[in-house]
């Protein structure tokens, strides 16, 4: 105990020094962006030496010991298990994604600030404590030791692979956007240094490692989150505490909303204008897509042919326009090549026209559509998403093996009230820097002139088309709402420079999302390396294999399982937040039934949850392939579900399966029912 | 310790499921300035976690000295 309490002082005063070296150094790199040092040279800077200070971390804390490596020793304090579980936990789409997310869609993107942080309650209440009192090494443990047999375990081990691998997936293509973005580098470059970055703390001291450089991590992203949007908060509202602030911000936004919704005002009148421009550009491309449908591949190369000869005529004439010549040129070389492309190309165009042509959505309105259907169906996507995030938060094995390392059960209730406490600081500043953004933008952007465009909104245009592009369609001189398209990520890339503040807090930034991907793609390697080692090889295939030959396939592993992640992110497989939805919906539906139930129903046994697992993964992942667009299936939705919440079906027949297979079959063994009541029996206390 | 998980459980489930299934109906219903549902999504229900979760883990810790120090085995 004593020497619990010594190890706690000395880590509390580690991280103070290094959180207050860490201000110290961002204070220093902005003495030298003062001096004239170029950005790109700040961004290689911040990017290199945090990943720098994440490999030095890995080095010093390298362990050849099995309990070290696999649950840094079981002696974590609750308040670090809490600070290293956030940092594992906020992944690249929290930190970058979420606030514009919720820029974008108002009160229906909520449902991800509810659902990653609700499943804590499920955590906290249903899992943590009974696993720390199983006290193994990995998810799949406690499913072999529970159930009995290889089959559950194996089947674990599958499913908790291919939920991390599918998330981490996510993590490393978030590295690969960060490090191309701010440092100029091809995203293959980026990804592999990032992953080097992970590589180098991993695989010297595995979770121990991976642990205490989560902690520092975990102070990187929250100043980084902090910093601008409390800055921001300051110069819009006065109050520092954005939090509370952008109630007055939000209500300034409805108001917005309804005077530019409203034609009889000037500023509506206008937005109506351009709203009329995007619903023709709407119906040429209908019209478009209609003759595509009936002339096929003939229609497209007629296309082609006169774009080619128009250009050819501009490029003859005498005073080339020079703007609708790079225009059309553009046009030219983004030309669909062949039927099917054309279809997805043009659609996507009609799509973004229809929502620029139709009146603005109110902010904190929840669940707008034109009609009653549309709006139940919003409703009930939105109660589906919330539940299969939830109930995913409670079965992602990366999360769950963290409660395995703290000293003892008491510790590990506290260290997940501390890590929902240091997420929340994170999901409830977001919904606030979605609103206080939404609020620059509705007031001082919107009906500024096109000739005075605030520099944030001109740099990040040239930058990225796809993150800001804005153009002057009605040609009035000035700025409407209809007139700016806001990609979702530049809400929280841009948010320094609206603030207003120097570059170097930018970097901050980067560094900050850099972390959050790096830290949840280092606890999913992990993880995935682990299973194969310990669950797949010791426990499977050689159980008398030695402590030093376990640790060396364990590493050899996380080195394989490392490239391979690489190599399926370099073929950039699609959407983020796809990605992430499906590893939520898959964790849920395989385990959440057959982990709740091996704690809390004796009655349960091998074949329900063999069969549990198997019919919770089967119907989330045929519900997925069929309906995702990406596998080209596209079967009907059932009751209008979005193939991101597959995990509505899954979840039920996972309890379905293994209330049934429960009953049918025998008992559980008395080892295995004794198992049940200790760990419902409160622990020896100390 | 059944009760306590179920109770808290319910609380989990009324301000996260029942609020959203009724957003539009509450709508109209103002705190600190935003509608309910909207505060509820983006500040209410958090917090509420934060201290079901808080309190979860306080009360389980003297259940557990209280059950160590009658010396029983649960």
């Amino acid at each position: 105990m004593a020497e619990q309490a010594a190890l706690v002082s000395r880590l509390r005063r580690y991280y103070a020094h290094f959180a207050g070296g860490f201000i110290g150094f961002v204070v220093m790199l902005a003495i030298l962006e003062q001096m004239g040092v170029p950005n790109k040279v700040l961004g290689y800077i911040f990017l290199g030496l945090t990943v720098l200070l994440y490999a030095g971390i890995g080095i010093l804390t390298r362990t050849s010991d099995l309990t070290e490596y696999y649950v840094a020793g079981r002696r974590v304090p609750a308040l670090f298990n809490g600070m290293a579980t956030a940092a594992d936990w906020m992944s690249a789409a929290s930190f970058i994604g979420l606030a514009g997310m919720l820029y974008l869609s108002g009160y229906d993107g909520l449902a991800f600030v509810m659902g990653w942080t609700g499943g804590y309650v499920l955590v906290a209440l249903l899992l943590a404590p009974y696993l720390r009192r199983f006290g193994q090494y990995t998810i799949p443990d406690f499913l072999g030791a529970r159930y009995g047999g290889n089959l559950p375990r194996a089947i674990g081990a599958f499913a908790a692979i291919l939920c991390s691998f599918t998330y981490v997936i996510a993590q490393i293509y978030g590295v690969g956007l960060i490090v191309s973005r701010f440092t100029g580098l091809d995203f293959g470059v980026g990804v592999f240094l990032g992953l080097g970055g992970i590589l180098l703390c991993s695989f010297l001291g595995g979770m121990r490692a991976v642990t205490w450089t989560q902690v520092a991590q975990y102070i990187i992203i929250i100043v980084a989150y902090l910093i601008p949007v409390v800055w921001l908060s300051v110069t819009h509202t006065g109050n520092p505490l954005p939090q509370i602030a952008y109630g007055y911000a939000l209500q300034q936004v409805t108001a917005r909303e309804q005077a530019l919704n409203d034609p009889t005002t000037p500023e509506g009148a206008r937005e109506a204008e351009v709203r009329t421009i995007h619903r023709q550009m709407q119906q040429a491309a209908d019209a478009r897509l209609q003759a595509l449908e009936e002339g096929g591949a003939i229609y497209l190369a007629s296309e082609r042919e006169r774009l080619t000869k128009r250009l050819a005529e501009l490029e003859s004439a005498s005073l080339p326009d020079s703007a609708t010549l790079a225009e059309t040129r553009r046009e030219l070389a983004e030309f669909p090549a062949s039927v099917v492309l054309a279809r997805s190309q043009w659609h996507a165009v009609a799509d973004a026209a229809r929502t620029k042509a139709a009146p603005i959505a109110a902010h904190a309105e929840p669940f707008a559509g034109p009609d009653e259907a549309t709006s139940n169906n919003k409703r009930n996507n939105f109660l589906a998403l919330m539940l299969c995030l939830m109930v995913g938060t409670a079965a992602l094995p990366h999360l769950l093996m963290r409660f395995y390392t703290t000293p003892s059960v008491q510790e590990s209730r506290q260290s997940a009230f501390w890590s929902l406490l240091f997420i929340s600081l994170l999901y409830l500043t977001a919904p606030a820097l979605a609103v206080l953004a939404k609020f620059d933008v509705y007031t001082l952007l919107v009906g500024s002139s096109f000739s005075e465009l605030p520099n944030w909104v001109s740099a990040w245009a040239a930058v990225d088309k796809s993150l800001m592009s804005i153009t002057d369609l009605n040609h009035d001189g000035t700025v409407q709402l209809a007139e700016i398209s806001i990609g979702g990520d530049l809400i929280m890339l841009a948010t320094p420079e609206i603030a207003g503040l120097p570059y170097v807090v930018t970097a901050l930034v980067a560094a900050g999302g850099l972390a959050a991907a790096l830290s949840t793609a280092d606890g999913l390697m992990l993880t995935i390396a682990n299973t194969l080692s310990h669950d797949v090889y010791f426990k499977m295939v050689d159980p008398q294999a030695s402590a030093r030959r376990r640790l060396i396939i364990s590493k050899g592993l996380l080195l394989l399982v490392a490239l391979c992640a690489a190599w399926v992110t370099s073929l950039k497989p699609g959407h983020i937040l796809l990605l992430v939805g499906a590893a939520f919906s898959l964790a849920g539906s395989a385990f959440f039934p057959a982990l709740v139930a091996g704690i809390f129903w004796q009655r349960a046994n091998r074949t329900g949850a063999v069969l549990g697992m198997l019919s919770g993964l089967l119907v989330c992942l045929y519900y997925m392939v069929a309906t995702y667009p990406l596998f080209g299936v596209s079967a009907p939705l059932w009751w209008g579900i979005e193939p991101v919440s597959a995990g509505i079906f899954g979840i039920p027949a996972g309890v379905a399966g293994l209330v049934a297979g429960s009953l049918l079959g025998a008992s559980p063994s008395p080892e295995q029912q004794g198992l049940v009541a200790r760990l419902r029996r409160p622990p020896p206390t100390d | 310790m059944r009760r306590l998980t179920g109770g808290l459980l319910g609380v989990w489930f009324v301000a996260t499921f029942v609020v959203s299934a009724f957003a539009r109906e509450l709508q109209s219903v103002t705190v600190l300035g935003f509608p309910l549902p909207f505060y509820m999504g983006a500040q209410g229900a958090l917090l509420v976690y934060v201290l079901l979760v808080g309190f979860y883990a306080w009360r389980m810790q003297r259940i557990d000295h209280a059950v160590a120090e009658e010396g029983g085995d649960g």
